[in-house]
């Protein structure tokens, strides 16, 4: 059929099974944005390309579909950058779409021309610029065949002017041709076997899950995998969700603020089985001090991964999904009273100990008239359950709410962990309700981050959507204060920060909106909220030099823990 | 630091040199030389990559490689029998009285003198770069005016083309 590359660009997404796009049209976008009526899409339009990327992003997590998005060429091209690179880090398929210049003046620095495919280039997994009409459906095909097949990631299509008008005999490719780009197989031969035998041979065995087990979604594999072996598992950030929380040998997250369990646990496993994680510095410290004493089995999809960070003594490149339903019927239960599994036993009873010596610190247990961000947290688990997905911001609140809400939701948890990106948290879960309309969704978000993309509550409005949004306001940029006081003199250089007044922000919206500025109102203003309907933005009005804790140190080993002082002085 | 030498196989697009390039310069690989051109399969470029580093540095640079969607091949050849040539032009200074010397020089390693004018000479040498390198030390008390070197290029001995360099 006749159609124009503005036309066939649409006609493609709806072949890939995609129904919901984010962006902001433009000049050169215009033609895509003059065809897009005529097909099955729901175009979100968002209030800043760097939300419609997070939005697609939040909306890959939460659902696993490529997520896509669009913006003009220049400057709205440009403005994708930071939720481009935020995928990039954490692996989330998304597709952007770019307008460029008309071909003819492609390199002649025309208005708003930006070489996007070179500024992308190291942030996309690839990308493409399209000059001739005839590549568009093969190139819109490789692009969603690459974005969600092995490591997941960006791709970025920049499409010229001139071609989104060009009209030409469309047809759409049944296969893709990309000779350099192989999904690896794992070979589930003898290496698996070496696998298991050194899972069985092992006295104080340890998974660290990371966010390839979501990405994967292996989630049940490993859950049979740890009940056989009864195998304590920790997991990154990314790797929350993973495996249930409230399971007794989840032992939740780990790294730079893990739980000390989590992180005592790392330091004296005799083999760690680290699935999915690629050994980030926040969850190592320095290398050459991470877990000398154990063995380190490693699987991951990209082999670039191994021995990239951390050196292992037995790699498995493949799909988890693959390896561990393999893995399972080779190791021995660990609940078989063999011999050299007697110790078992006493491991997991020496990291219950860590557990409840980690309890007599815990904020929330401590009685204080002060708002802590960490009892808001909690709250909100208690108010839902943890039935919820919670979007999470950067900094200290993500920390707080990594420790405090007791995930058990799959892909309950959404959060911006390699690139660290503040401002995340409310686009993605705009686009992650777009995506999972059935879910109840939370955004906890600290008062800088919350000002980063504070324009898309218009798009919340617009778009009708029942998030609550949970601010803990605690007038700093809080994480950076954190270490300012820790380690830089406690000189508060460009942290503390001026916010409006939130809940007449929100009201501005439309917004429906409450401040808590007690302890004893945060109960009910978290029923409150779970009674309306619609969107509502509470402003949690926290103490303000909370910190983090347990902490490790920049460059100390992760055993080496800065921890809360124990209640009562002690 | 060792040397190590990588054979690149890659889809002759748009982009492609700079993707490679863009790599080494963000994950901060020491690249010695990069050499690049037609291979034997139309549509198919060839490069050969010298990497200063140790074997787990070159393990990462080719894993990196490797996953460039437009590279369809990358080998390891610096432990295979591999022929190693690079071609170095070199125009040194030349006067009636040295231009015999040079001559000669040059004849030795089996370099050819391939421009001759008032003051200089210009010698094409190709060979292994240990070669190329005693050369261009031998040439350098005349006076080396201009020098223009291509990098190492590699194949590996044997009967294979590009597709079995495994």
């Amino acid at each position: 059929m006749k159609l124009t590359g503005a036309q066939a660009v649409w006609e493609s997404l709806v072949r890939e099974g995609v129904d919901t796009l984010f962006g902001i049209s433009g000049g050169a976008v215009i033609h895509l944005y003059h065809a897009l009526p005529d097909y099955p899409l729901h175009h979100v339009l968002m209030r800043h390309e760097q939300g419609a990327a997070h939005a697609a992003d939040g909306y890959a997590r939460a659902t696993g579909k490529v997520g896509v998005c669009i913006a003009t060429s220049g400057p709205g091209a440009t403005n994708l950058v930071t939720g481009l690179a935020t995928a990039q880090m954490d692996s989330v398929p998304v597709v952007a779409f770019t307008g460029q210049v008309a071909t003819s003046y492609i390199g002649t620095d025309a208005f708003q021309e930006t070489d996007i495919t070179g500024i992308t280039q190291p942030i996309t997994k690839h990308n493409y610029l399209v000059t001739d009409v005839e590549e568009l459906p093969a190139v819109i095909k490789e692009a969603f065949h690459i974005a969600r097949t092995g490591r997941p990631g960006p791709v970025l299509i920049d499409i010229a002017k001139d071609v989104q008008a060009a009209e030409f005999e469309y047809e759409y490719p049944e296969e893709v041709n990309l000779p350099g780009y192989r999904i690896p197989q794992a070979d589930l031969g003898g290496q698996l076997q070496e696998a298991a035998w050194m899972i069985d041979e092992a006295q104080r065995p340890l998974i660290l899950a990371g966010h390839g087990v979501i990405l994967a979604g292996a989630e049940d594999e490993l859950l049979a995998l740890v009940e056989k072996g009864k195998l304590p598992v920790v997991t990154t950030l990314l790797g929350i969700g993973a495996m249930p929380e409230t399971h007794p040998l989840c032992l939740g997250m780990c790294g730079m603020h893990g739980e000390a369990y989590a992180n005592l646990a790392l330091s004296e496993a005799d083999l760690i089985l680290t699935l999915g994680s690629r050994f980030d510095d926040r969850v190592t410290g320095p290398t050459d001090r991470f877990v000398k004493q154990a063995k380190l089995i490693q699987v991951d999809i990209d082999p670039a991964e191994i021995d990239k960070n951390v050196t292992v003594d037995l790699a498995i490149v493949g799909d988890l999904k693959d390896v561990l339903p393999a893995l399972v019927p080779l190791i021995e239960r660990g609940d078989k009273a063999s011999d050299h599994k007697r110790t078992r036993p006493l491991w997991l009873a020496r990291i219950q100990e860590w557990r409840g010596e980690s309890a007599k610190r815990d904020i929330v247990e401590q009685e204080t008239d002060e708002m802590a961000p960490q009892y808001v947290i909690r709250q909100i688990w208690e108010a839902t359950q943890g039935q919820v997905i919670v979007v999470s911001d950067v900094g200290q609140n993500q920390m707080w709410e990594a420790q405090y809400f007791i995930h058990h939701h799959r892909r309950g948890l959404l959060s911006s962990g390699g690139l660290g990106t503040m401002g995340f948290a409310l686009p993605a879960a705009i686009g992650a309700q777009i995506g999972c309309p059935d879910e109840q969704i939370w955004v906890t978000v600290g008062d800088g981050g919350f000002q980063m993309n504070a324009q898309e509550l218009a798009t919340v409005v617009q778009e009708k959507l029942p998030l609550k949004i949970a601010i803990l306001n605690n007038g700093y940029l809080g994480m950076v204060r954190q270490w300012q006081q820790m380690f830089f003199e406690g000189r508060y250089s460009g942290t503390p920060l001026l916010g409006p007044d939130f809940a007449k922000l929100a009201e501005a919206y439309g917004i429906a909106s409450l401040t808590v500025r007690e302890k004893s109102g945060v109960v009910p203003a978290v029923s409150k909220a779970l009674a309306i309907d619609g969107p509502v933005l509470i402003d949690f009005q926290v103490e303000q030099e909370e910190n983090v804790y347990p902490m490790v140190a920049p460059g100390a080993p992760v055993h080496e823990m800065i921890r809360r002082p124990v209640a009562g002085g002690k | 630091m060792d040397k190590y030498t990588l054979v690149a196989l890659m889809e002759d697009k748009p982009g492609v040199l700079n993707r490679i390039s863009s790599l080494f310069r963000r994950r901060n690989y020491n690249i010695e030389s990069l050499s690049v051109g037609h291979s034997e399969e139309p549509g198919i470029s060839r490069m050969t990559i010298v990497v200063n580093g140790g074997e787990r540095v070159v393990e990462q640079v080719a894993k990196q490689l490797d996953k460039l969607i437009n590279v369809t091949r990358v080998v390891d050849v610096s432990d295979k029998p591999t022929v190693m040539r690079e071609l170095a032009l070199i125009k040194v200074s030349a006067l009636p009285g040295t231009r015999s010397e040079i001559t000669e020089l040059a004849n030795i390693f089996r370099a050819r003198v391939i421009d001759v004018a008032a003051t200089s000479l210009t010698v094409e040498i190709t060979g292994p770069e240990d070669r190329v390198n005693s050369l261009i030390n031998l040439l350098k008390p005349y006076g080396i005016a201009e020098l223009a070197r291509t990098g190492r290029v590699a194949m590996v001995r044997g009967v294979n083309g590009s597709n079995g360099l495994h």
